[in-house]
């Protein structure tokens, strides 16, 4: 199983009526990378993890995910990813530890198991002070960290992450940072994030892939992106560069209102 | 290897019973319900105005009226069943709204990216809105008791009557369920809840018997659950209550409709998240 790599998708193609949101995707992820998914708003990178989280059925082509075939494989790939949405996706009327013990009986957590799991993913991510509140009182920075918690309790080789990080404050965007860095550094899970953060692309990713009206514009680490662009570029530069605009150009006004309401339910 | 490790420590995880793994997905689901209703029981009881209002109101002028023939029966004892029917529906068609306020939130994708089955999503979610139920059960049956309705507490009769209130709710909130998944979005599905339920409610045997009513009206009304459900709670839930249908029938109905629903709003309910 080591051989395989985490994710393959192989002509991977979404269409939405005449609009192709992804567009013959070909990428290999190694196990262990954490890879970046940059683009902007209607580049492709929600409905490639939607297709990968099998969320959503390819028009075309195929991926794999740690060996499963999303399409006809569902329920081992599910089994054995994580993932947590760009909205909010705890329940605000449950306590931390409520919320995650529920998702560890749809993990398939050994009930022997679970309350072990649950606090132990709440002290990973620095919430065991807060774990019998209720997630209502959380801060922004807080109930991330929880969503993320709960995508680890059945310790998946891969974890997906929409936008892990919009709408959260530096301070919280730092915190939220250092929680997946640790997660890589003592799991070797594979992580895949999507973001239009440079900032975020540049302190988390090893490999970064620029995603343009759902095809992949530029792959490699930071640094080799860079050099592509010239001496001085930055990520900024690079995205530019492969995308020919900038960051938050595009997006129809449903993923604008979407990415607002979670930024101020998280703010 | 690290991964490899990883990815074998899964492998006792795995579901090794399919069905103990469907009960547990669905009551993980409903179970995080019944803790909401114990920590904010207010919609309980503000739920029971209603049924207390047309028990109050209309049981007692029409009660008064004599102009429905219930036969040997006390017209308050006839409809009791009748408004605790009508509570169930109410409750219930409205119960989908959950899953677009889910999808709006992200818990829905969450939720459907674990290995749970999505009939036992579906079904979880059904067992919390008949969770809710029985809760404003307790309540109206409180209320039909102040008002002098000859309710039976025989054991047997009060199982029966806790039965159909599950069922009848699971019935109706799936049915809501699979209306929410095909609108998908808040404002079209009051509306449509709104157009719902009094049709429902009217074309059935809540409130008058089927015989009063137009030949056209009849047909609608046996092909209405909810004339069912009614029957089977008037067979049980009152002194002298007696069954049009039968109660293997009525309990037929209930279950067929209950499959038939899970059915389609298991195929439906991954396509609100897409």
């Amino acid at each position: 199983m080591a051989e395989t790599p985490a994710v393959e998708t192989f002509d991977l193609t979404r269409r939405f009526g005449d609009v192709v949101a992804v567009d013959r995707l070909d990428l290999t992820i190694e196990h262990g990378v954490f890879f970046g998914l940059l683009g902007s708003n209607g580049a492709g990178k929600s409905t490639t993890i939607k297709m990968l989280t099998t969320l959503l059925p390819p028009t075309s082509g195929r991926a794999r995910v740690v060996g499963f075939d999303v399409a006809r494989q569902a329920r081992e790939v599910r089994a054995h990813i994580g993932y947590v949405p760009q909205m909010v996706s705890a329940d605000a009327q449950l306590t931390g530890r409520e919320n995650l013990l529920m998702f560890a009986k749809l993990y398939d957590v050994p009930r022997a198991e679970r309350a072990a799991r649950a606090s132990e993913a709440l002290a990973f991510m620095g919430l065991t002070d807060v774990g019998e509140r209720l997630v209502r009182t959380y801060s922004g920075g807080m109930i991330r960290r929880l969503e993320v918690a709960q995508a680890l309790l059945h310790r998946p080789a891969v974890v997906f992450l929409d936008e892990p990080t919009v709408g959260l404050d530096p301070v919280a965007k730092r915190a939220v940072w250092e929680k997946l860095r640790d997660l890589r550094a003592r799991f070797g899970t594979t992580v895949l994030l999507t973001t239009h953060d440079m900032e975020e692309a540049e302190a988390l990713c090893g490999r970064i892939a620029i995603m343009h009206h759902g095809r992949i514009v530029a792959l490699g680490t930071p640094a080799e992106l860079e050099a592509e662009v010239g001496p001085d570029a930055t990520m900024d530069d690079v995205f530019v560069h492969f995308t020919g605009g900038a960051v938050d150009e595009g997006g129809t006004y449903r993923e604008v209102a979407r990415t607002r309401r979670a930024a101020q339910r998280l703010g | 290897m690290k991964e490899a490790r990883i990815v074998r420590s899964l492998a006792h995880a795995a579901p090794r019973n399919a069905s103990a793994s469907f009960a547990r997905y669905t009551l993980a689901v409903a179970e995080v319900e019944v803790r909401k209703l114990a920590r904010d029981p207010t919609e309980v009881f503000t739920r029971s105005v209603q049924p207390a209002l047309w028990l109050l109101v209309f049981g007692q002028v029409f009660g008064r009226l004599r102009a429905i023939p219930t036969g040997a029966m006390r017209y308050i004892d006839f409809m009791a069943p009748g408004v605790l029917a009508q509570s169930v529906l109410f409750t219930a068609i409205f119960y989908g709204i959950a899953v677009i306020w889910e999808r709006d939130l992200g818990l829905l994708h969450k939720m459907l990216v674990t290995p749970a089955y999505r009939g036992a999503l579906v079904l979880g979610k059904a067992a919390s809105a008949s969770a809710r139920t029985v809760a404003q059960t307790v309540l109206i049956y409180a209320i039909a008791l102040a008002l002098g309705v000859h309710l039976s507490f025989r054991v047997g009769s009060l199982a029966v009557v806790l039965l159909a209130v599950v069922l009848g709710s699971a019935v109706f909130s799936t049915f809501s369920l699979v209306v929410a998944c095909v609108v998908k979005t808040r404002e079209r599905f009051m509306g449509i809840g709104q157009v719902l339920t009094m049709p429902l409610f009217f074309a059935s045997n809540a409130i008058y018997p089927i015989d009063m009513m137009p030949g056209w009206l009849k047909i609608v009304a046996r092909l209405n659950p909810l004339t069912y459900l009614v029957d089977l709670l008037r067979s049980f839930m009152v002194v002298g209550g007696t069954s049009a249908f039968g109660v293997g029938t009525d309990l037929a109905v209930q279950l067929v409709a209950l499959v038939a629903l899970v059915l389609v709003a298991s195929k439906l309910y991954p396509s609100v998240a897409a």
